[in-house]
């Protein structure tokens, strides 16, 4: 039976609309579950909620839908207009998933097309030029964006599963050899342990999925009356919080939420870091003080005018935090190294922190080193193989042959990251690690 | 004018014997011509059959009705079952053979063996017939001529003997080499190359102190090759085992310049796994001993093999390194070790039923494709014996896939990719591995021999038998289940979930077993024993296996999709320069086999469909 392929089918990254493409035998049911019942007529476009699989509404979209064989695919086919925000985009990868839905290989819609006679044969030869150069523009995308860490904990992966089939193969294909210990298998445990490790914290790496969902936290932190309530009003686009200059004005947190880089951001002003002169103010403090130490980033805002506040909130950054010089307009021309002088008041010199912010949102919540539709494959992929080597793990000692095959279906999943890994490069590794030859 | 012969054979080794064979099951009048009657089913090297990846070749030829087989289980002295603790999947049988027994049965086989003749004489050319092969040339001038030809050449193929300084143009030792054969095949233009392997000295049995070594028996029970044997009656005997010491590795080290693959006389590749004793030495240099085998040749053969210390060192150096073997402190070497280089054609040259592309009507089989083995040349002489014989009565080709046997796996490797060194099967190799075993060969294969009616009435009768009793099993296993408060009640404890389990979900917990099952189902005793542990097996490896036949539909919907021979990868749009001369020089015949092939992407695979697809649309 055929698989439920998803897609989107628009450029990822920032956009006006997204647009998720699905074709197979679970597409009808699909729409069912997002739509909660209301399928749209067949080949109509209708206005709906859409939710992921525990019930929760995510956004409002114009839902298509096309049963087989009359649709681009031949197959049942949806089609989701979503809101292009990436929180949005991951929200509904997500649940297709869940529902059962595999992302589309390179040029799997257009050969399902094909397949199904849904393509003029003229246009075939156009065909291949179209796929190549989808797979090769993912391909150098993902090359591109890969960090030089990542690469390197990829290769890490591949070395470290060669090694790992090498032990349980050469205990399997050589029985019967001097040079190989009976249970050489068992020496593939450490490295397994180690490596389902290593897949288990690149999946959760730095929550990201539980940032999606909550939101990226900011935290204001500065002196009182430092201008760290306009400067959340500016960046919230309306007033939230009360503005006054008297000292100590926001005694708890006041939180906003807003959209930024395409994702949800909740940015905290926090009660100004001073001694305080109230119980209240103090208990202010003490949270203000908390939050900076959980937010995911935190902007030091101080007076322009003011070298001390300065002083004392460069001690409380992290290194990759942000540095604000506000009231530029009563100090023109004030500057510090990596700051960003900026007027709340008049908003001046706004934009570019904003530019900053997101892309900082971006580069730690969204794909990271891949873009949206590549990531959700791997992060499938790499699942997928995390599972077959936890249960590989646990048949090592009583059934190597299969742990191999579980070996083999993680090797198989991880491919496009790690690349090939050829039974030759198995082979060769028992062969350089023992002399084989009775 | 019709041909003398359907098919010819040439070479009695064990690619020509089983080929010989097949092409005479099939129903075609076959000719086996061989340089001597007397060695037909020689075994030139280790006198031994089987092993892992080897095993299931033996199985699957056996299923197939080949004789490999059966012969190796009347000629079987050690038989060993190769990882019995672990799964069934991954167990190879194996045995030593007795050279002796095992030669005499092969020839009283052939020599049975119906539509079958057999003829000494060298052959030195094939005839062509306006590209075709069509017969054979000896070197007194005979002529044979046939519709097909299977070229079985092993390592005679301009064969060259190294040992020290010496070179001695042989394919075996004291037997000339075809030279005549290499130029005709250099003449058909093909990509061909040379490979090495090397075989130790032969020691005297009673010069050896065997009460100074370990002993490794038989298994008690020996388990046969042959679908067809039900008990092993050949004696059984027991190894030595021995070990080389540091002054064995200091001898090599120190004459190592006198070693022809050292001395850099040999060009051939040798197999990694089949390391020369000076290879073991030089390259695990921190090893100070190397485990040997000390195999007798045969029940009343005076003959020891030393397995695991081939060599091409002068005969000075092996005398002097193998007296420093526990237990060789006397040995009198009977036939000093040699390294041995011959001509082998790129077996990308072939196509699926191992015919060569550039010259239809001839095919090959055996170590000329660059393989190392008896059991890997027997595999491939069966399917080119048969698919000659087929194309002789203008029969469809038998092609089997990687889906479904260790041959098919083989073939695919070696048309698909080639080869860098000889090449010898490991079930690592399969990628669908649980699915195909020893023990089931004959379920995945009896029923296309007997379909294509090249099965003996035997063989028909007692696998008919045998997949009667085995689905009557199945049905019954199918059939019974228990709740799971009736499953507690039996001592068996699964989740109470309200969900019957049959006997197949309750055989796949491994605390059951089967006396746990007949106590609830009395019936299930009368069951054989071969019928139960297949039912075991299958429950052993449901799970697994029910993913892998996905897998294995996927696999073979791109199979399904032919590649007609002749197809112009040129003509297809829209394909890369790298990729059409990859596919060029492939020339896969299936969809499947091009994605195979290193550089064909996922474009270039939909436009040669496109292409393909075209094609039928415009034909119909």
């Amino acid at each position: 039976m055929e698989t439920t392929i998803y897609a989107l089918s628009t450029a990822p990254g920032r956009a006006g609309v997204a647009i998720i493409r699905i074709s197979g035998p679970k597409a009808g049911d699909v729409l069912d579950v997002m739509t909660a019942g209301r399928r749209p007529a067949a080949r109509g476009a209708a206005l709906r909620r859409l939710q992921n699989t525990e019930g929760e509404v995510f956004d409002e979209a114009l839902v298509l839908w096309f049963p087989g064989p009359a649709s681009f695919t031949g197959e049942d086919c949806a089609e989701l207009q979503v809101h292009g925000g990436l929180a949005v985009i991951e929200t509904a990868f997500e649940t297709l998933e869940t529902l059962g839905c595999v992302p589309a290989e390179a040029g799997e819609f257009t050969r399902r097309a094909f397949e199904n006679d849904r393509i003029d044969l003229t246009e075939a030869e156009g065909l291949a030029d179209l796929i190549e150069a989808e797979t090769e523009g993912q391909r150098r995308q993902a090359l591109a964006q890969m960090t030089g860490a990542l690469r390197g904990l990829y290769e890490e992966w591949r070395e470290s599963l060669i090694s790992i089939l090498a032990s349980v193969e050469g205990e399997i294909d050589f029985p019967d050899e001097g040079d190989v210990p009976d249970a050489l298998s068992h020496r593939a445990f450490e490295p397994l342990v180690i490596l389902i490790a290593s897949m288990q914290e690149h999946l959760d790496d730095g929550r990201r999925g539980e940032r999606i969902r909550t939101g990226f936290t900011i935290a204001l932190i500065g002196a009182p009356n430092a201008g760290k309530s306009s400067l959340l009003n500016k960046l919230a686009g309306r007033d939230a919080a009360i503005v006054t200059d008297i000292p100590g004005t926001t005694r708890d947190i006041i939180e906003v939420r807003v959209t930024m880089g395409g994702y949800p951001v909740i940015i905290s002003d926090t009660a100004g870091l001073r001694e305080a002169v109230d119980a209240v103010e103090a208990e202010g403090v003490k949270r203000a003080l908390d939050r900076a130490v959980q937010a995911d980033l935190r902007i030091g805002v101080v007076d322009a005018r003011s070298d001390e506040e300065l002083a004392d909130l460069q001690g409380r950054l992290h290194d990759d935090d942000l540095l604000v010089l506000n009231k530029l307009d009563l100090a023109p021309g004030a500057s510090a190294d990596g700051a960003y002088p900026l007027s709340a008041k008049s908003g001046e010199g706004i934009s570019d922190l904003e530019a900053r912010i997101e892309a900082i949102v971006q580069e730690r919540l969204s794909a990271r080193e891949l873009p949206a539709l590549s990531r959700a494959r791997h992060r499938k992929n790499v699942e997928t193989a995390s599972e077959a080597l936890g249960r590989a793990l646990s048949q090592l000692a009583a059934a190597p042959e299969l742990a191999g095959e579980d070996i083999r279906l993680a090797i198989r999943s991880l491919e496009s990251l790690t690349g090939r890994v050829d039974v030759e490069d198995v082979l060769d590794r028992v062969f350089s690690q023992f002399c084989i030859g009775k | 004018m019709s041909a003398e012969w359907d098919v010819i054979v040439i070479g009695g080794g064990h690619a020509g014997c089983e080929a010989a064979a097949a092409s005479a099951r099939a129903g075609a009048r076959t000719l086996l011509l061989t340089h001597k009657l007397e060695t037909i089913g020689e075994m030139s090297c280790n006198p031994a059959i089987g092993g892992l990846g080897k095993g299931h070749l033996v199985r699957e030829i056996d299923a197939l009705d080949g004789i490999m087989g059966r012969i190796s289980d009347v000629s079987g002295i050690q038989f060993r079952l190769l990882n019995r603790s672990k799964g069934p999947a991954v167990r190879g049988p194996r045995t030593q053979s007795d050279r002796k027994l095992y030669r005499e049965a092969m020839q009283a086989e052939l020599a049975a063996t119906v539509n079958l003749t057999i003829e000494a004489g060298a052959v030195e050319d094939l005839i062509f017939d306006e590209g075709v092969c069509k017969g054979a040339i000896c070197s007194d001038g005979r002529e044979y001529r046939a519709h097909g030809v299977v070229l079985t050449t092993g390592t005679f193929l301009k064969g060259m003997i190294h040992r020290g300084q010496e070179r001695i143009p042989a394919g075996r030792v004291n037997e000339a080499p075809s030279i005549g054969l290499s130029d005709t095949l250099y003449g058909l233009g093909l990509q061909m190359g040379r490979l090495k392997t090397g075989t130790p000295a032969r020691l005297r049995k009673s010069s050896i102190s065997w009460e100074e070594l370990d002993m490794q028996p038989a298994d008690p029970d020996p388990v046969p090759f042959s679908f067809m044997t039900d008990k092993i009656t050949v004696p059984q005997i027991e190894c030595g085992i021995s070990r080389t010491t540091e002054e064995t590795h200091r001898i090599i080290s120190e004459n190592i310049d006198q070693s022809a693959v050292y001395s850099g006389a040999i060009a051939g590749r040798g197999p990694r796994y089949c390391p020369s004793i000076e290879d073991k030495v030089v390259r695990f240099a921190d090893r100070t001993s190397h485990q040997i085998f000390l195999e007798p040749e045969g029940l009343d053969d005076d003959t020891v093999y030393p397995n695991g210390i081939s060599s091409s060192l002068p005969d000075d150096v092996q005398d002097a390194f193998l007296r420093t073997i526990p237990g060789l402190a006397n040995v009198e070497v009977v036939r000093y070790g040699y390294a041995i280089e011959y001509d082998y054609v790129d077996p990308r040259e072939l196509d699926a039923t191992l015919q060569l592309r550039k010259a239809p009507g001839l095919w090959l089989a055996g170590q000329i494709n660059g393989t190392t083995g008896y059991e890997e040349a027997a595999a491939q002489g069966l399917m080119a014996g048969l698919n000659a014989a087929f194309a002789a009565e203008g029969k469809d080709p038998l092609i089997l896939s990687r889906s479904e046997a260790y041959i098919g796996v083989m073939i695919d490797d070696l048309i698909t990719r080639g080869v860098t060194e000889p090449y010898r099967m490991f079930t690592s190799r399969a990628e669908y591995r649980l699915m195909l075993r020893a023990d089931n060969a004959d379920q995945r294969l009896t029923e296309k021999a007997i379909e294509l009616c090249f099965a003996g009435p035997a063989r028909i009768e007692r696998f008919q038998t045998k997949m009667g009793e085995l689905e009557r099993a199945r049905e019954m296993a199918r059939s019974r289940s228990l709740t799971p408060p009736e499953a507690k009640k039996a001592g068996i404890s699964v989740n109470a979930d309200g969900k019957r389990r049959n006997v197949f979900d309750l055989l796949a917990y491994p605390d059951v077993d089967w006396d746990m099952i007949t106590a609830v189902w009395p019936e299930l005793a009368e069951l054989s024993e071969e019928t139960v542990e297949q039912i075991e097996i299958d429950a052993l490896y449901s799970g697994y296996l029910e993913r892998q036949q996905a897998d294995i539909l996927a696999f073979r919907r791109d199979e399904a999709v032919r590649i007609p021979t002749g197809f112009d990868f040129g003509s297809v749009g829209g394909l890369s320069n790298e990729a059409r001369e990859k596919l060029e020089r492939a020339r896969p015949e299936t969809l499947g086999q091009a994605s195979r092939i290193e550089g064909v992407t996922p474009g270039a695979l939909t436009a040669v469909l496109a292409h393909l697809k075209r094609k039928q649309k415009d034909a119909s």
